[in-house]
């Protein structure tokens, strides 16, 4: 393998989402966003809700949405394990859009236990919309 | 010997379940196809959460966590996951049994049910049933796993269990599956894992080690679950399949038998009227 490329495996519980030779790696984690080039120190980070960017080989970038997960970058690869990740080409912004309005209305009423939640789904749904804004 | 007409209705009988077999194992051989393309996929991640978490634990031996202690309470979570439906030879009975002799004191066993079958079963043995997510396993997500994982890491965390398991059949492949019971918590990692070369390089976490795990272990027990829902349905579907098979293998012996008896009878009936017709001639001379 060329000196700056590093191999990406994105794996989702019911498909493997990504894999592929690539220059870097962007994703947001529980800590901040963070760029990964090869030959990074191993590391396990948790994901937050954010947007991925890949830049393969060839320098064309691809982007996704990110969710929940965990990447656990090691000498050889950098594994993504994600609970969700979807391609802005899958995302259906009707049900996005719910979402957000659905969140926004629980966080004005502040129905206390479920406000976590609430927050989490309004991050959640304004990373799927920004994507689709990007493409 | 029965008559030709019992024969005949035996016969005909025999045919239609004949049928009924037939069409259900063809059915199961489609869903099969299914599951097991879904058990394939999803096992590439459950492999990784799997490594990934017996890394993290293997370098961090003197970590203090809840999820790695017993909470000190006696009673013990099991999920077991069967089938809502029968007629899958022994894969619902084999769970059963499985959690019968697992060692596990009856009184102590709360079942966290996935599956009527088993589930009723267990419940007519005196086994205490908590909840009953049966309608998952037709189809099953990952937010359901999400969901019942969820429930037992809860009651695990408030102190009412001490200890998961999980009950499953895994598939091997088309004709093998082995019920299996694994336990989730606290968290036991095979001795041979912790010598293998992950462990060698020294991982960094962010966050701490402490809330890395937190957030990774809760990730580990819902993918594990899912993973037994998902291997569960393809096992239940190659469990139908091979038991409609012999079921229309045996309905075709029977067939075979019942026609040969049958073409008997009707033989032994013509010489029979044979015989009296012509002693009538003679009697007549």
């Amino acid at each position: 393998m060329a000196e700056n490329l590093m191999k990406l495996e994105v794996t989702t519980p019911d498909r493997s989402f990504y894999a592929g030779v690539v220059r870097m790696a962007e994703f947001t984690t529980t800590e901040g966003d963070v760029g990964i080039y090869p030959k990074h120190i191993p590391m396990t980070m948790i994901i937050a809700p954010g947007i991925l960017t890949i830049t393969e080989a060839d320098g064309t970038k691809k982007q996704a949405a990110l969710m929940k997960g965990f990447v656990e970058i090691t000498k050889e690869a950098v594994n993504i394990l994600a609970e969700v990740a979807e391609w802005p080409g899958e995302i259906d912004l009707e049900r996005v859009e719910r979402a957000k309005r659905r969140a926004q209305e629980r966080l004005k009423h502040k129905s206390d236990t479920d406000l976590t939640r609430a927050e989490m789904s309004l991050r959640r749904a304004l990373v799927r919309e920004e994507l689709s804004k990007r493409m | 010997m029965a008559s030709i007409v019992d024969i005949k209705r035996r016969k005909a009988s025999i045919e239609s379940t004949g049928q009924i077999t037939k069409a259900m194992k063809l059915v199961s051989t489609v869903k099969l196809q299914r599951a097991r393309v879904r058990a394939e996929e999803s096992r590439t991640y459950f492999n990784k959460m799997y490594r990934t978490v017996s890394s993290i634990l293997a370098q961090s031996d003197n970590i203090d966590h809840p999820y790695l202690k017993s909470n000190g309470s006696e009673k013990k979570a099991v999920i077991a996951v069967s089938s809502n439906r029968g007629l899958a030879g022994g894969y619902n009975n084999n769970i059963v049994k499985m959690i019968r002799d697992s060692g596990l004191n009856r009184e102590d066993v709360m079942i966290y049910g996935v599956g009527h079958k088993a589930m009723d079963s267990l419940a007519n043995r005196g086994y205490h049933i908590v909840s009953d997510d049966s309608e998952m396993i037709d189809e099953p997500e990952y937010e359901d796993a999400v969901d019942l994982g969820n429930r037992v890491l809860k009651a695990f965390k408030d102190g009412e269990i001490g200890e998961i398991y999980l009950a499953y059949t895994n598939f091997k492949n088309t004709v093998v599956h082995e019920p299996t019971m694994i336990k989730l918590l606290p968290v036991e990692i095979d001795p041979k894992e912790k010598e293998g070369e992950d462990s060698k390089t020294l991982m960094n976490y962010e966050p701490e080690p402490e809330e890395a795990l937190s957030m990774l272990i809760p990730k580990y027990v819902c993918s594990l679950i899912f993973g037994a829902l998902v291997t569960s349905v393809a096992s239940e579907n190659g469990a139908r399949m091979q038991a409609m098979d012999s079921a229309t293998t045996n309905a075709e012996e029977l067939i075979d038998n019942l026609s040969l008896a049958y073409n008997r009878a009707r033989q032994g009936a013509i010489t029979q009227e044979l015989t009296e017709i012509i002693s009538g001639a003679e009697a007549l001379e």
